[in-house]
Formats: C-alpha cells, structure tokens, sequence
C-alpha cells in the first residue's frame, strides 16, 4: 500500500557566503540579499521520502516549505526528483517568527493537508542550525519524533529507523504516522531527472501564474499537475498570537558581528628549511611538544 | 530558599555516570544560580540511579530530582518529555539547560513546545541581565542571555525569552568549563514516582538495536591538535595529518569545509557545529578559518598556521604563520622533530 509522506524543507541562504549588507536593523535577516539554496539535509531527507516511494508503489510525495513567495523553487526542486506535489506556504505575517511559531504555522498546515503517513525533514537548516523545528512539529501534532535518522524503512504500519548517535548508532521502531529528521550523513538526494524537469518546468503557484502570459496561463490551467498551493494565514486558520514575531518567545536583543582579536604572528617562509627547523626546535625547548 | 523558579539542568545519564556536558552544564548553572538568588537544581533520569546524586553534589547542586525506571534507560524523546514536563509544570523553573547533544537537542525543542517556552540552541555564553523591550515600554530584570553564533557563524546574537518560562538553552560539550565547586557540598534528594511522571502513551518507540562503540577520537582532551580544512585536498592527505600527530602524541581534528567534503570523519569536527577546544599547541593546515571554526579553537594556547595563502583569515589569530603547501611543510617538521627531539 502506497504511503502519504510529507517532506518538510527550507529554502535557506547559502551561509558560506554571507555579504555586508544581509542583516536588517532589527537583527533579523535579509534573505533576499542572499542567494537561495535548498537546504542540504532537506536534501536528504527528500531522498529518504524518494526510497520509500519507491518500496511502497503508489505513495505520494508532497512537499511543505514556509518562507518567501521564491520558495516555490523548493516544490519545483522535488517535483524534478520524484515528488508529487507541494504546498508554500507563505505570507507576510508569518515572517521573523522563531522555531516554535514556525513549528506552530507548519503544524497548522499539515492539519490541513489531509491524512498522512510520514512526516520527514531535515535535521537542522543551515542558517539557523537550531534542530529544533522537526521535534516541535511532532509535539504541535501529538506525534512520535526520531531524530538523526540515516535510513527509514516501514512495514506493517511500523517504520524502522536507523539513527545516528553521538558513539555509534540505535535502531528503533515506531508506529505510524510519526516525524523523522535527517541526518546529512544518510544518502544524498539523486540528481533531477531529465524527464521530470520537462514535465515539472511550468509548475507554479497561483502568484507565479498570474505573472505568465496568457497562452502560459491557460497551459497550466489545462494540467493540473502544474498547480503548486500558495497558502497564507487564512488557509491554515493560523492564530495572530502564535504566529510570527508576536508568537516567537525568545526575542533578539543585540547582533553583534564576529571579530577575533588579531595577533602578531611570527611569519615564516616555508622554502626556508632552517627557520623551519628553528620553529620545531623553539617549540620542543618550551616543551609545547616533545 | 523557594521551591519554584529556580535554575535546573537536565543531566544526561549513561551506563552509571553523568555526561561531562551535564557537569559543565552545572558548573555554569551553579554561578547563575548564584546571581539570580536561586537554587541550582539538577534532573536525572535513568534506570540505575543509586547514588548518582554524589556525582552531583560537589558542583554546588542544591536539590537532586530522580527519576529511577528501566523504561527511562535507554534515552527515547517521548517519556523522558512526558517526565521533564510534568515536573516543570509543577516547579516551575526560571531556567533550563540542557546539552547540545543528540539528547539534549531532541528532548529540547519538544519540551520547549509543550510548555510553549522559548528555547536557543548551542549557546556558546550564558549571562544574566536586564532587557527593555522598546516597543512595550517594559522592563525585564535578571534574564538569561542566551549568546550564541548564527548565521554560519559570521554573526553573535543574544537572545533573551522576556515573558516565557523557563528559559532554555542547549549547550555543546566542552564550551562551558567542568569545575568542582565544593566538595562537601550537600543538598536535597528528591525521587519522584516514574508512575506519576511517565504517560502510558508515551512508550511508543521501542529501541530493537544499539551499537555504541567507545570513541577512538578524543579530540576535547588532547594537547595537541593538528587539524585538517579544505586545503588539504583528499582523504590522503589527511593520512599525513594523522603521520604528524602521532609523532607529536597529538589528535586529528578537521574544519566543517574538510569534514563536508568527506576528508575525515564527523567526530574529529572542531567548531560550531563540532567540538569546542583548548588544547597547548593547535596546528591548522590548509584552514582558511571560517569564523565558525575560529570559535571552536581560539581559545588554544599555541596555534600554527600553515597555508598557502600568506592572508587566510585564520592567520590573524595565528602565532606562527608558515606559508607555504602542507603537503611540502608537513613532512619537513616531521623530519625536524624526530631529529632534535629526545
């Protein structure tokens, strides 16, 4: 029997390149200052939904991402890989929200998703690294959570998971439905599918396609797969108190950027073999080594 | 002395002893406990309980909550949740800590949810002080500052929980510093029925396998670290790395950028996201120092610095700059070693 899985995942700025100019004032982030990546263990939990399509034909992949109207790319990304559909879930009094009003607005989506098996995510997203939302998820929805998950596999209304701890590893079983995050260390997503990416290329949201132009308009209207949900506050019958900045408990009080405190370092030339020798010889005579 | 709104620290216990980040947990607990005025508490929850408080005692813990059962050993996120938010609701606390362990960060944000409490995750300080919220017009007295990175590492926040309780914060092992603070302290052991604290329905995970295997890597209480970025290139370069530490009776540590990309394993990552160290000599060899690296290393003693690039970043904090290819440097500090040492 085929499975509903739902695949949590979250457009990201890229981290490693961060300029000047991507913080606002208030200390929360400008993410259109940056560009814009599929978060790298949603990849890989994308992957885990993906092998459990394909042991279980008939299962159905939808994917869920809260964050900037862009973050249709994250459906469009899925759907090129072997998802079926996607939810994004979008608007402006959702913003700056921390985990817990974030797990809340995701948590009230699913519960308008319909019925699922599985819910899986990645671990932690890399701007925040924070490990928090996947958990917080299953608690908003009364559900069972295994964490650092490096495989999924489900028989009998059971899913067995192996997860990755801090000396090694633990095996568990858990009924369904029930939350599971990724691991970066379980298998990377396969690649988009040339196919798929043909199929998948004029899936947009109802925002996106009010941007085509018309012969584009009535192409999407005619295959309904090409439809991707936009859902804001009002289609997930969000609560204004427990979404966004007023539903966040823990506020920003200051951001400060990283400065170390520069050293005078002794240089020196490594073609120089006997500054080379000196240096060991220093380090052995102050007894740091030897 | 009051029973409510005090400071707690979950202590993870494994195979009869406290983890080490607990410990340190307790330490930092027991001097914010201090400023705040309040008592320091410590959880435990575990299957073989007997006498663990004395392992808790001398870092100044004034009371000792046990949970003793067999169902709450091995760790599983559903009753130890049921547990740790029962009890809070009943005293309260101001404030919580917890490792940033696999534990500590799947226990954590459950936790948090449930008492809808805010919570940060890998703080890498932790003060006490005022905050105005600007917009309200309202003062806040003795809050926890929960520091830490964001962002890749390229930015500090503070973050502060003005009018949720308790406040929560994770903490990774070896951030904070393990120290005794009275030997003879004594406090107060509470057990406490696992009956009345465990929730039936919480007992759906069943643990059918565990592999635990002790660490070969003990990068935390090495002296010397000589550890490997992106500039070594290859998994066999890093064979080098390992050549240089053995000689010097050192450990193999790696950046994020060399652990990524599948140069060594995840247990040797030092920074944010990996250890924190400290160790007596530091040799970084093709590191550029991604700030979220420099914050799990600054503190060494001695750190080497060689690179290619005479203006890696890493080397503004650097005692010694050799600029030059590892793969040529290396092997030469070997030879030096071995010829002027005893």
């Amino acid at each position: 029997m085929g499975l509903r899985i739902i695949v949590l995942a979250k457009q990201v700025p890229d981290t490693r390149n961060v300029g000047k100019d991507a913080m606002k004032e208030d200390g929360t982030i400008n993410r259109a200052a940056l560009p814009a990546i599929f978060n790298p263990e949603d990849l890989n939990a994308l992957e885990q939904a993906l092998q459990l399509k394909d042991a279980h034909p008939g299962s159905t992949i939808t994917l869920l991402t809260m964050g900037l109207p862009r973050s249709a790319e994250m459906v469009r990304e899925s759907l090129y890989r072997g998802g079926d559909d996607g939810v994004v879930l979008t608007d402006r009094p959702l913003g700056g929200a921390d985990t817990l009003a974030t797990s809340y607005s995701l948590a009230q989506a699913i519960r308008h998703m319909g019925e699922f098996d599985i819910i899986v995510g990645g671990r932690q997203a890399i701007d925040g690294d924070t490990a928090q939302v996947g958990p917080q998820i299953a608690e908003k929805l009364g559900l069972p959570q295994v964490t650092y998950a490096e495989s999924i596999q489900v028989a009998d209304g059971k899913a067995t998971i192996k997860r990755r701890i801090e000396r090694g590893f633990e095996t568990v079983e858990c009924p369904l439905p029930l939350v599971v995050t990724v691991n970066g260390s379980a298998d990377a997503c396969r690649p988009r599918n040339a196919r798929l990416v043909q199929k998948y290329k004029y899936a947009v949201t109802p925002s996106e396609k009010a941007a085509l132009a018309a012969d584009r308009q009535a192409l999407v209207d005619a295959r309904p797969y090409l439809a991707i949900k936009e859902w804001g506050v009002k289609e997930i019958e969000a609560d204004p108190e427990q979404i966004g900045m007023a539903g966040s408990p823990t506020k920003v009080k200051t951001i400060v950027n990283v400065a170390f405190q520069a050293k005078e370092a002794r240089r020196i030339d490594a073609a120089a073999d006997a500054e080379l020798e000196g240096l060991v010889k220093e380090l052995i005579a102050d007894h740091i080594i030897g | 002395m009051e029973d409510k709104n005090n400071l707690i620290v979950y202590c993870e216990y494994d195979e009869g002893r406290i983890a080490d980040v607990s410990l340190e947990l307790l330490t930092k607990g027991r001097q914010l406990a201090t400023r705040l005025g309040c008592r320091l508490e410590a959880l435990v929850l575990g299957d073989k309980l007997e006498g663990i408080e004395q392992e808790l005692f001398p870092y100044g813990v004034d009371v000792v909550y046990k949970v003793q059962d067999d169902r709450l050993f091995p760790y599983t996120s559903l009753p130890h949740s049921s547990v740790v938010t029962t009890l809070f609701k009943e005293i309260e606390p101001q404030v919580c800590l917890m490792g940033a362990t696999t534990i500590g960060r799947d226990l954590g944000p459950r936790v948090s949810s449930c008492l809808h409490s805010g919570l940060t995750a890998d703080c890498t300080s932790l003060e006490i002080g005022d905050h105005t919220d600007a917009v309200k017009g309202k003062e806040y007295k003795d809050l926890l500052y929960q520091i830490r990175p964001a962002f890749g590492g390229n930015i500090v926040a503070t973050i502060v929980n003005p009018e949720c309780r308790p406040q929560m914060a994770t903490v990774r092992e070896g951030v904070m510093k393990k120290e005794i603070f009275d030997a003879d302290y004594k406090g107060e052991v509470i057990n406490l029925d696992p009956d009345k604290y465990i929730d039936p329905a919480s007992l759906v995970v069943k643990i059918i396998d565990r592999e635990i295997e002790q660490s070969k890597v003990n990068i935390k209480n090495a002296h010397i670290i000589v550890a490997g970025g992106y500039g070594m290139g290859s998994k066999e370069n890093f064979d080098m790395l390992h050549e240089l530490a053995d000689v010097l009776g050192g450990e193999v540590g790696a950046s994020r950028a060399a652990v990524d990309a599948g140069f060594t394993d995840h247990d040797r990552q030092i920074g944010q996201t990996g250890v924190t160290v400290r160790p007596k000599l530091y040799i970084a060899c093709g590191i550029s120092g991604q700030i979220q690296h420099i914050a799990g290393m600054n503190e060494s003693s001695i750190i080497i610095s060689i690179n290619t690039d005479p203006d890696a970043p890493i080397n503004a904090i650097a005692d010694y700059v050799i600029t030059g290819a590892v793969e040529d440097v290396i092997p030469r500090l070997i030879k030096h070693y071995k010829k002027n040492s005893k």
